[in-house]
């Protein structure tokens, strides 16, 4: 039944197939072959599937989601534009799934990073591509991985080498603009060793259905660190699958910060494998509104011994929006010594709303310090009364409240102009009697 | 100022005052004693407005106001202070903002504007210094990682520009070392004045050498047992409560 569904993608994919990316090179096209018999053999991912339990994705097989394949530049509200690309930054833009040198910003670019759109790499260095491509998403296939290896029309590549530091962060901005359409995206990352970074993937979208199939793969090079934001602010009725996968290699800092703010049904996939002594820190926040379904999953695997991992999830749900949060903390049997820490917090204010929320820690090692902490609850009593105590009224604590649960994430932010966007998007969901915000 | 009488305040079906008498004029300052369990704390609770309990008889009427009647933040508003024994973390509110929108609401009920950002800097890094803090608590969550010496001054911080006009202290002497009580008292003195009065609950007696009080009462099983002096808080540390509840049940 999938499967037939399912097959309206791959019925339309020989008429999409000569149009992508890459097309030279065998290696690739070998890929995408393998990834579309995947995908034609099982779809979509089912909730049948463990990892995708909680979140049904039918309503994209229903439909029939086709890339662009040109864009159309006149059509694009530069103020919404605007409104999400960070000053201080150097900036590219994906419309409809395609890089637009018109809109990136990349003057000032050090000669030892390499910021190239996907379509230009893989013509440009096809030998450094092959050797990352499909690298990072080698254990992870489900079918939106294999979707996105197949139907990928650009996407970006960045490059950083050894031992170089930037100094202003790059900003991947997605815009969609059109109406069922599908935007299907690999972006590659690579830090060489000792090289810090600062990348900010930032989706948005005009008031339509679309959907965005975005992969991301982040290759951190020993002693390197990276800090990866991703700020999903989709339209209300889009769908979204963004999946980010990461090669720690020894010693390497990633740092990730989920805003899961938009989108109908949005899935986040966060997978992440550690080398020895590397640390991993993955922070999220996630805010449903209306019918939203925001499902997030999560990934440490501890391959060797002295890795950090610390991550912390939380979940503001309102009406009768649904958050999901998996986590999933591997620690291989090699691995001792490892320190992790995941916990996981849910807000919800309303009946309707709801949270499912899954940790797994799987242990193999015996000399390890995890642990994992998950609360479902309401605002507390004794916080309100606090506020009270010090002159605000009721509702104006509650609200005050809820947006300091979710402002926590918000701090974690250090880059100052994407703390302010950020913050933004945070009242803009929750309309907020009360919370002043030029007080902050 | 205060003028509580014939109070009696149960949690569920048990009684735990039974039948509070005090007066409180301005410019004087309280300390409410008494063993664990003999309602200080509750004492507090009511007159701050926490939920959970039930008035059961008697009345608290606050400069001529049915205090009882009012929700929390308004009498907040009309200059009832609490300060927390424990006082309750809210990470991701910043102590200025919580400051900001405390002192707006304040003036906001008395029909006045909100306060200018210059004025107010200036009022907050003034009273910060008084109570040897670092500048930096300002712009850290409520209480969030403080030690408990922080943790009361940054409510002795809060009580200083809110300007109350009755201020209880909860337990405030409770976790504190010796320098922190000294840093306290101080920033509790500097605040007495002919139109304030105070109302310190307290399990001992030291809090009592750097702050004095006016006047003493022994709260047991619910009830004022015995008023005095400074001079009672002594006799009281000296003797211990046992000995007024000795002597209670020998009445």
């Amino acid at each position: 039944m999938i499967t037939a569904l399912a097959s309206r993608y791959t019925a339309e994919y020989p008429t999409i197939a000569p149009v992508l990316c890459g097309q030279s090179l065998s290696w690739l096209q070998q890929l995408r072959a393998e990834a579309l018999s995947q995908f034609s053999a099982q779809g979509f991912p089912s909730p049948r599937e463990e990892e995708w339990r909680y979140t049904n994705v039918s309503a994209i097989e229903k439909k029939l989601f086709s890339p662009a394949t040109s864009i159309a530049t006149s059509a694009i509200d530069k103020e919404l534009l605007k409104s999400y690309q960070l000053k201080d930054a150097w900036s590219v833009v994906l419309i409809d799934g395609h890089f637009s040198a018109e809109f990136s910003v990349l003057e000032g670019l050090p000669e030892a990073v390499s910021v190239l759109s996907m379509s230009d790499a893989l013509e440009k260095q096809p030998e450094t591509l092959e050797k990352y491509i499909n690298q990072a998403v080698n254990n992870d296939k489900h079918g939106f991985i294999a979707f996105n290896t197949a139907w990928f029309g650009d996407g970006l590549f960045i490059h950083i080498d050894a031992k170089q530091v930037l100094e202003k962060p790059v900003q991947i901005l997605h815009l969609a603009t059109r109406a069922d359409v599908l935007t299907a995206t690999r972006t590659v990352i690579v830090a060489d060793q000792m090289a810090e970074a600062s990348i900010i993937e930032t989706f948005v979208g005009l008031d339509n259905a679309y959907l965005s199939a975005a992969v991301t793969e982040v290759f951190v090079g020993a002693n390197a660190d990276v800090t990866l934001y991703k700020l999903q602010c989709e339209s209300e009725k889009a769908y979204h699958f963004g999946g980010t996968y990461v090669q720690q290699a020894r010693d390497a800092r990633f740092t990730h910060h989920n805003f899961a703010f938009g989108g109908l049904l949005a899935r986040c996939d966060i997978h992440a494998d550690l080398d020895h002594a590397s640390e991993c820190e993955l922070n999220g926040l996630y805010l449903g509104v209306k019918r939203q379904h925001i499902d997030n999953h999560t990934r440490i695997n501890h391959l060797k011994p002295h890795g950090i991992s610390r991550e912390l999830y939380k979940g503001v749900l309102d009406d009768r929006a649904r958050g999901v949060f998996q986590g999933r903390v591997i620690v291989a049997e090699d691995a001792q010594k490892t320190d992790s820490q995941m916990n996981n917090r849910n807000l919800l204010l309303s009946n309707d709303a709801e949270a499912d929320t899954k940790p797994q820690l799987e242990i193999y090692a015996d000399d390890v310090k995890c642990g994992h902490g998950v609360t479902v609850g309401q605002l507390d009593e004794k916080s309100i009364f606090y506020l009270q105590s010090r002159c605000v009224d009721e509702e104006t604590a509650r609200n005050m409240l809820t947006f300091a649960f979710a402002n926590e994430m918000v701090d974690k932010i250090k880059i100052k102009d994407l703390h302010d966007k950020v913050l933004e998007q945070v009242l803009v969901r929750f309309p907020q009697e009360g919370v002043n915000k030029e007080w902050l | 100022m205060l003028s509580i009488k014939n109070l009696h305040v149960s949690v569920g079906d048990k009684p735990i005052l039974k039948g509070i008498n005090l007066e409180i004029k301005a410019g004087e300052i309280h300390a409410i004693m008494g063993p664990n369990g003999s309602g200080k704390s509750t004492l507090s609770h009511i007159l701050s407005g926490k939920s959970g309990y039930t008035v059961t008889a008697g009345t608290a009427t606050y400069q001529g106001k049915d205090l009882l009647a009012m929700p929390p933040e308004i009498r907040a508003r009309e200059g009832v202070f609490l300060a927390f024994q424990y006082p309750v973390e809210i990470p991701g509110v910043s102590n200025i903002y919580l400051l900001k929108a405390a002192l707006n609401s304040i003036r906001k009920h008395h029909g006045q504007p909100e306060v200018d950002a210059m004025d107010f800097l200036t009022l907050v890094k003034g009273k910060i210094r008084l109570l040897e803090m670092d500048e930096k608590f300002l712009y850290r969550a409520v209480n969030e990682g403080f030690s408990g010496g922080e943790k009361k001054r940054n409510e002795i911080l809060q009580m200083a520009i809110l300007e109350p006009k009755l201020c209880i202290l909860d337990e405030t002497d409770s976790g504190l070392d010796i320098d922190a009580l000294k840093v306290v008292a101080e920033g509790v003195n500097s605040l007495r004045s002919t139109d304030r009065a105070f109302v310190m609950v307290t399990h001992y007696q030291r809090l009592l050498d750097y702050i004095k009080p006016d006047f003493v009462h022994v709260l047991a099983q619910g009830k004022i047992v015995k008023s005095g002096g400074a001079e009672l808080a002594l006799e009281l540390e000296e003797k211990g409560y046992s000995w007024l509840e000795d002597t209670q049940a020998a009445a």
